[in-house]
């Protein structure tokens, strides 16, 4: 996801001279070539995110679209106040971007989960909130929060990621991507549990359940109708995301269902619970810790239905 | 910190009160927003609105707010009053007119009690590194802050020496000699590839004798008969 973006991110500001990274002195291997191209949009403001993040407002108050970029919760709970007060009240035309959304630094530690992020900058008036679910949504989310303006979060996962899209699919901000048909439940993924989403259906296929996978990378504001339908057609939905089950996705579609008249289904989210990891783990072991595996998603729907 | 924003509104700043958001003004932000009413006043008696509209200060249903806030006040740049803010974003200002060839200066007021935030310091580091001598930070030190005197609560000084050690020009004045602060502010850039710090050492209340000094002066309104005795001692009553 993270080369996704970066590529995307320096054809942008190949065609729009408006375009700059601002970023807290992380991204080794990744935003070199960028630096080297555009080096007068460029900007390494040192190991301080409130400043990182306030230098960006007082760009784009001055006209410019500017990225800020560092991992985990550096770009966003470390400069909470500044995203508050100086990006979403003026609606500067900043885009916050976390790589490393989840455990994608598991091993990492603590301080490296980013697992309340999507839940707080939800809660910010006029935040776009988006969490692309495989490299191609990547690219599309980060032209799209370009030109989207006003402030914008863009949670990444990591490197590495599957294309989990096939060529004739469509993004469009605040939209949800219907990713496999199904009748039986739908699981909605938001971020990189998408491809965990499919591999979940597929074992449910082989049982005979036909499970529908819908990518919701568009947190705020969210699909509400993609939901509704979801509800009615398949009386069953499961949330799916690395991120807290407060705040997140998995609330998000619990808030439409609970205000809806007609739309009545089964909800369950899967997510983590609001707790700090016990121990160490890579990402992989972290996920199927708390039930996000594949396998683990499997079983539980197969019992829950 | 009134006197301050006389002389730069008085003429100083480079403002048109009937374009503000003129693209080659200059930028001025009030970091201490709860310094606001000095503010809106200035801005008043410039012509960026109606005097009468300073009525609607802290009414219910207006947009002028107890700290600074911008959109429905035309020429207030930058909403303020969580402190620490204002100098990050000016430097994002003052980068701004750099890259697009202007020659706009970007102003920050900040108190003294924000220089406690790290955000501050983290800006300070970032203005000298990129040799932003279209930046001026004016710290108004009044010596005071939100629970006491400065020198207890955590002691900046020497103030002066720390911001020349983030390696900016500086400049100590008398915060209330409107001529010092003119002929001060007409000398910027202090020095070439550097940003300005004026240290303006200013008393807080100052002129009215019973204000003089006093923290309750932070926090509590004058009532009419005190307001009356203000203006007497200023030389503005009758």
């Amino acid at each position: 996801m993270r080369s996704a973006f970066f590529s995307a991110l320096s054809e942008l500001a190949s065609e729009d001279d408006r375009i700059h990274l601002v970023v807290g002195d992380l991204g080794f291997g990744a935003v070199e070539p960028f630096a080297r191209r555009f080096g007068d949009r460029f900007l390494n403001v040192g190991v301080a995110e409130q400043s990182m993040t306030g230098v960006a407002a007082g760009l784009a108050l001055c006209g410019k679209v500017v990225f800020t970029y560092s991992i985990g919760n550096f770009s966003t709970l470390r400069c909470l106040e500044q995203i508050r007060n100086d990006v979403c009240y003026p609606q500067a035309d900043v885009k916050i971007v976390s790589v490393g959304g989840g455990f994608a630094y598991g091993a990492l530690g603590m301080t490296h989960h980013a697992i309340e992020d999507l839940a707080i900058m939800r809660a910010l008036p006029g935040m776009f909130v988006v969490a692309p679910g495989d490299p191609f949504e990547v690219e599309q989310a980060t032209r799209a929060v370009a030109a989207q303006p006003g402030p914008c979060y863009l949670r990444l996962g990591r490197v590495g990621e599957p294309r989990m899209h096939g060529s004739g699919a469509v993004f469009k901000l605040g939209k949800a991507i219907r990713v496999r048909e199904g009748r039986a439940l739908t699981i909605i993924s938001t971020g990189g549990l998408l491809e965990t989403g499919l591999q979940a259906a597929e074992l449910l296929s082989a049982v005979g359940l036909d499970a529908r996978v819908v990518s919701m990378h568009t947190l705020k504001p969210i699909d509400e109708a993609e939901v509704l339908c979801a509800a009615v057609e398949t009386g069953a939905i499961a949330t799916l995301e690395e991120h807290s089950v407060i705040g997140g996705l998995g609330s998000a579609v619990a808030e439409i269902l609970a205000e809806s008249s007609d739309a009545r289904g089964r909800l369950k989210r899967f997510g983590v619970p609001s707790t700090f990891a016990p121990t160490v783990g890579s990402q992989q072991y972290l996920r199927a810790l708390y039930g996000l595996s594949p396998a683990a998603v499997f079983e539980s729907l197969r019992s829950w239905l | 910190m009134a006197d301050i924003l006389a002389v730069l509104y008085g003429g100083l700043l480079r403002v048109d009160p009937e374009r503000p958001q003129w693209p080659e003004r200059d930028r001025f932000i009030l970091s201490k927003g709860h310094g606001c009413a000095g503010l809106y006043a200035v801005l008043a008696e410039r012509g960026f609105f109606p005097v009468a509209r300073l009525a609607e200060f802290y009414q219910d249903g207006t947009g002028m707010a107890g700290h600074v806030t911008h959109g429905a006040v035309p020429g207030v740049e930058v909403s303020t009053g969580a402190l620490g803010h204002g100098l990050p974003i000016a430097c994002g200002m003052s980068l701004a007119a750099r890259r697009d060839r202007r020659s706009n200066r970007v102003f920050a007021l900040l108190s003294d009690g924000e220089c406690d935030e790290g955000a501050t310091w983290e800006a300070a580091l970032l203005a000298a590194h990129h040799r932003l001598d279209n930046l001026i930070a004016i710290v108004d030190y009044n010596k005071i802050q939100s629970l006491g005197a400065v020198k207890d609560v955590l002691d900046l000084e020497p103030l002066a020496q720390k911001w020349e050690a983030f390696g900016w020009a500086v400049r100590e004045i008398d915060g209330h000699d409107v001529d010092e602060i003119a002929r001060t502010l007409a000398t910027i850039p202090l020095a070439r590839g550097r940003p300005a710090c004026i240290v303006a050492h200013t008393v807080k209340g100052k002129g009215v004798s019973f204000m003089e000094n006093q923290l309750l002066w932070h926090y509590r309104p004058p009532d009419a008969s005190e307001v009356a005795r203000a203006l007497v001692e200023l030389d503005l009553g009758s």
